[in-house]
This record gives structure tokens, sequence and C-alpha cells, in this order.
């Protein structure tokens, strides 16, 4: 019984101190980005081709997914307002949630199942083919030749996927209010007139920015680490997703704790 | 003139290098080999500061570079080709964006002259005219030449060669090994070449070393490892499963 416990506790340590080392290692990779910025943003090509894989190539998806969350933001708000809260208000309640959370959250979460994985993919594949190897041996840093770009482009993207996102998510309500509510455009548009404030769209663009690093990174770190072939990269890119939805939400609460308490002060 | 003295490392719970010592003269071509597994890639790493050793050192032109920080170990690096063992292309670009890529990163040459020099590479490997493919849709041996092409695209004053004949038909083993000795005389290179390919190491070696069991245990000409009777040697050079070296 004893023994059990013991190996028990074994365990736990073990995990507890993985886990710390793993938060380092994460730091390290932040950090080593920062130091390589400078000479990282010369590859100009290697960023833009980026933003083309990470923001270009999303359109797609986030249009299809802000669309419907829009109108589910409308349809559910038109059930909840029911008899108690005029449907005159319908406007600010979709603009509001859109812009501070949805638009951005969302997002960062399709962006990151799509991008994390791809970046974990890709980088994983290059460390188990000896591909990074061969980049250290001919004197190129890896940091700033592959995830430098990464980075910067997602930092850029993610913001500009959102005011996409806010956009479309924000007509899919509106075409919900004229089809099935019964809100006229007149309705919608001043509503959201009345109610909108800057804060709260600069609260959900300060958000998208800090998820995209998180996306990138997490993607980059995964993919560095990636050990044991094909098995490995499929460890890595599930690693790489499941780490950077989780650490999506935490950062969503903590970021509107931080911003709304103490920089946009109500 | 790159030395080697008392290079230990453990990886998990191996030991695999365990006190090599190796003198690499300026010049010449020296020909590690050993059997799969005893750590040649390994010490190929460490001297390229891939793999860090737990102890010795490894001296490139009198410099030591074990520890040193990542900045004068890139100095060191550039002057290093290196061929890896299964090639190690870039998969996201062209032949030619591989073999072009370590000139477009340390050199200020412009546009035309970096084509003109890939294409040059790209023909003393026997490959002209490639540029445009993917390593995706080359063969296993071509990968292995672009990759040997990339090596050399620098003019380096070393190369790392990783097996660089396995893999490859007789025909073009032999294309290889000419190209390695072609390289010796035409710049004067240093080279380092891991292989159990015996018959490309008495091609082109000057001297032979043998890797068992986490050390050096024979230096020494293609001749005197042929009329050697040290018995670790003569078995791994007949090839036999019978003598000091076990199987498995
Ligand atoms: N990153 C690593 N982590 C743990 N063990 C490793 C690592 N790399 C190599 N090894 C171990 O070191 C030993 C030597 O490996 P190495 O790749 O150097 O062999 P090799 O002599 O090059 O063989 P081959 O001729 O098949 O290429 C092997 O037992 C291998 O399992
Ligand atoms: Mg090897």
């Amino acid at each position: 019984m004893t023994e059990w416990l013991e190996d028990g506790y074994d365990y736990l340590r073990d995990k507890m101190l993985d886990g710390i080392a793993e938060v380092g290692r994460i730091a390290m990779l932040v950090g080593d980005t920062f130091r390589k910025l400078g000479r990282g943003l010369r590859s100009f090509g290697l960023i833009v081709d980026q933003m083309d894989h990470i923001g270009v190539q999303s359109l797609m998806l986030v249009f299809i997914v802000s669309l419907f969350t829009g109108a589910v933001a409308a349809v559910q708000a038109g059930y909840q307002f029911a008899n108690v809260v005029p449907l005159k208000f319908i406007g600010s309640v979709i603009l509001r949630s859109v812009i501070i959370e949805l638009g951005p959250v969302l997002t960062a979460l399709i962006v990151g199942g799509r991008v994390g994985a791809s970046i974990a993919a890709e980088l994983g594949t290059m460390r188990v083919t000896e591909q990074i190897d061969a980049l250290d041996a001919m004197a190129i840093n890896p940091v700033r030749y592959l995830v430098v770009p990464r980075v910067i482009a997602a930092l850029v993207m993610l913001p500009v996927l959102t005011i996409m996102a806010n956009t479309i998510a924000i007509v899919g309500g509106w075409i919900v209010c004229l089809t099935t509510l019964d809100v006229s455009t007149h309705t919608y548009v001043t509503s959201m007139k009345t109610f909108f404030f800057m804060k709260d769209l600069w609260s959900g663009l300060i958000k998208a920015f800090f998820f995209g690093g998180i996306i990138a990174w997490m993607g980059c770190y995964y993919g560095f680490r990636t050990e044991g072939g094909a098995e490995g990269v499929g460890i890595a890119t599930t690693r790489a997703v499941v780490s950077s939805c989780v650490l999506v939400l935490i950062s969503d609460y903590v970021l509107a704790n931080v911003l709304f308490r103490f920089i946009f002060t109500p | 003139m790159i030395k080697i003295r008392d290079l230990k490392i453990r990886l998990g719970k191996k030991q695999v290098l365990n006190g090599v010592d190796l003198d690499i003269p300026t010049g010449k071509t020296v020909v590690v080999m050993g059997r799969s597994g005893t750590g040649k890639s390994v010490l190929f790493k460490n001297i390229i500061g891939l793999m860090h050793p737990d102890s010795g050192s490894i001296e490139v032109d009198g410099q030591e570079v074990v520890g040193i920080p990542e900045k004068e170990l890139n100095e060191v690096r550039k002057r290093f080709g290196v061929l890896f063992q299964s090639g190690a292309l870039f998969d996201s670009m062209t032949v030619g964006e591989n073999v072009g890529l370590p000139l477009r990163e340390h050199t200020k040459l412009p546009d035309a002259e970096i084509r003109k020099r890939v294409a040059d590479r790209l023909e003393w490997v026997g490959l002209k005219g490639v540029e445009a493919m993917k390593p995706a849709s080359l063969s296993g041996g071509m990968r292995k030449r672009v990759g040997l092409a990339r090596a050399i695209a620098m003019d380096p004053a070393y190369i790392l060669y990783d097996e660089p004949t396995t893999g490859l038909d007789p025909i073009m083993s032999d294309v290889i090994n000419r190209l390695i000795r072609s390289l010796q005389e035409r710049i004067g290179v240093t080279s380092i070449v891991v292989t159990h390919d015996m018959n490309s190491a008495y091609h082109v070696a000057d001297e032979m070393a043998l890797l068992n069991e986490g050390r050096v245990v024979f230096t020494g000409t293609p001749d005197e490892a042929r009329s050697t009777s040290d018995p670790i040697v003569r078995q791994f050079i007949e090839g036999s499963s019978e003598g000091p070296i076990k199987p498995l």
C-alpha cells in the first residue's frame, strides 16, 4: 500500500517538474524569438509567405464560421429577449458580444486548429528529417528563419482576421434579424451605433494579437521538440492544437480582467 | 586541421561516445567506419555543434568549438559543408533554392551569380538542369546528390559526409567517390567521410578510422588497414559475423 502511494507521489512530482520545465522552455523560445526579431524582420519574403498561409488561406473558414456565429447570436438573443427586453436592442447585443468575445475567441480557436496544426506538422517533419539540423549546420538560426516569420505573421493576421470575422458576424446577425425576427435594418444599425464603444473593439483586437502569438509559438514549440518519426509529428500536432486552444481560453479570461479593470476602466 | 580529444557523450542510457580521439589533417580525407549504431552520426553532429558532448574537446584550426557561444560557432560552421545521411533537403523549396540557400543567406552575391553557381554545383554532382524540381519528386540517390551540391555551394574548407554512397547504385557510388576525390584535389578541401561502404572507403580515404564501442580503435592508411592483423579491423573489413565484434 505505501509503495503504491510512493509510486503515485513520484509520478505526480515528475509530472509537475515536467510541467515547470515545459513552461521554462516555452519562455526561452519566446525570449529567443525576441532576440532574433531584428534580423528576422529583414527576411520580408518569409513573413509574407506566412501571412498568406496563416491569414489569406484562413479566410474562407473564418467567413463561414463568423457568418453562422452572428446568425446564432441573433437567434439566441431573439429567443432570450422575448417578452423581457425590446428587440430594438438586439443590434447592440450582437455587436458587443461579437467584437469583445465571439469574434476574437472563435477566430483564434479555428485558426489555432488550422494553423497551429500545420505549423507543428511542418516544423515537426523538418525536425525528424534533419532539416532543422541542416539549417543549424549552415549557420542559419532556425528560430530566426522559421519561428520569427510565423510569429510575426500570426501577430498581424489574427487581428486582421478578427476584424473580418466581426464584420461578417454582424452581417450574419443582420440577415437573421431581417428574415426571422422582424427587426428592420434601421433599428439594427441605430442600436449598434448607440452602444458602440471604441474600447470594446480595441479590447477584442488586443486579445486577438495575444492569441496570434499563442498559436504561432505553440505550433513552433511543439514542432521543434518533435522526436520519433511520423508518430512524433502526430503527437506534436495534437499537443500544439490542444495547448493553443486551452491557452487562448485561459488568456481570454486573464486579458478580460486586465483590460476591463485596469486599462479600459468603465 | 580538426583535433578531437577524449570526446564523451551519453544519450539516454547509452554511453555512445566514450573517449574518442581523432585527428583530421588539413587537405586529407579521413573515413570513419563503424557498425550501424556505433555513433558515427553522433560524432559528426558533435563536430558541427548540433549535439554537445558531456566532456572532451574539438579543435578546428586551433580553435576550441565545444561550448563556444552560438555566434562564434556559426562562424566556424560557415567553413563547413555538411551532407546529411538523409540529404535533409528543405521540401518546401525547389532544388535550386535548396542549393542556393546558404549563398542567399551568407553572401551578397546578385541573383544571377547565385543561379550560375547553383547550376555549376548541380552539374558537378551530375544533376544538370533539375533546379525547378521539388525534393519530393527526386529519388533517394538524387536527393543525396542535391544535398552534396548544397554542401559545396559555399566552397567550404571542410566537408562532412554522412554515408554519401549508401542507397546509391554502384555507378552513382563511383561518381560520388570520384567527386569526393576531385573536390579534395580541386579545392583542397579537408573531409570526414562516415560510411560502412568499404569499397567507397578504400576509394576516397587518405586515412581510415574505425569506431567501435565508443572509441576509435584503429587509425591508419588504407594499406595499413588491409594488412593489419588487428582482429577487430579484420572482422570489419572482411564483413564477418565471427570475431571480437558481436553482432546484435
Ligand atoms: N537524439 C538521440 N537520443 C538518444 N539516443 C540517440 C540519439 N541519437 C542517436 N542515439 C543513439 O546513439 C547511437 C548511435 O547512433 P548513430 O545515429 O550515431 O549511429 P550510426 O553509427 O550513425 O549508425 P548508422 O550507420 O546506422 O547511421 C544509437 O544507439 C542511437 O540509438
Ligand atoms: Mg548514421
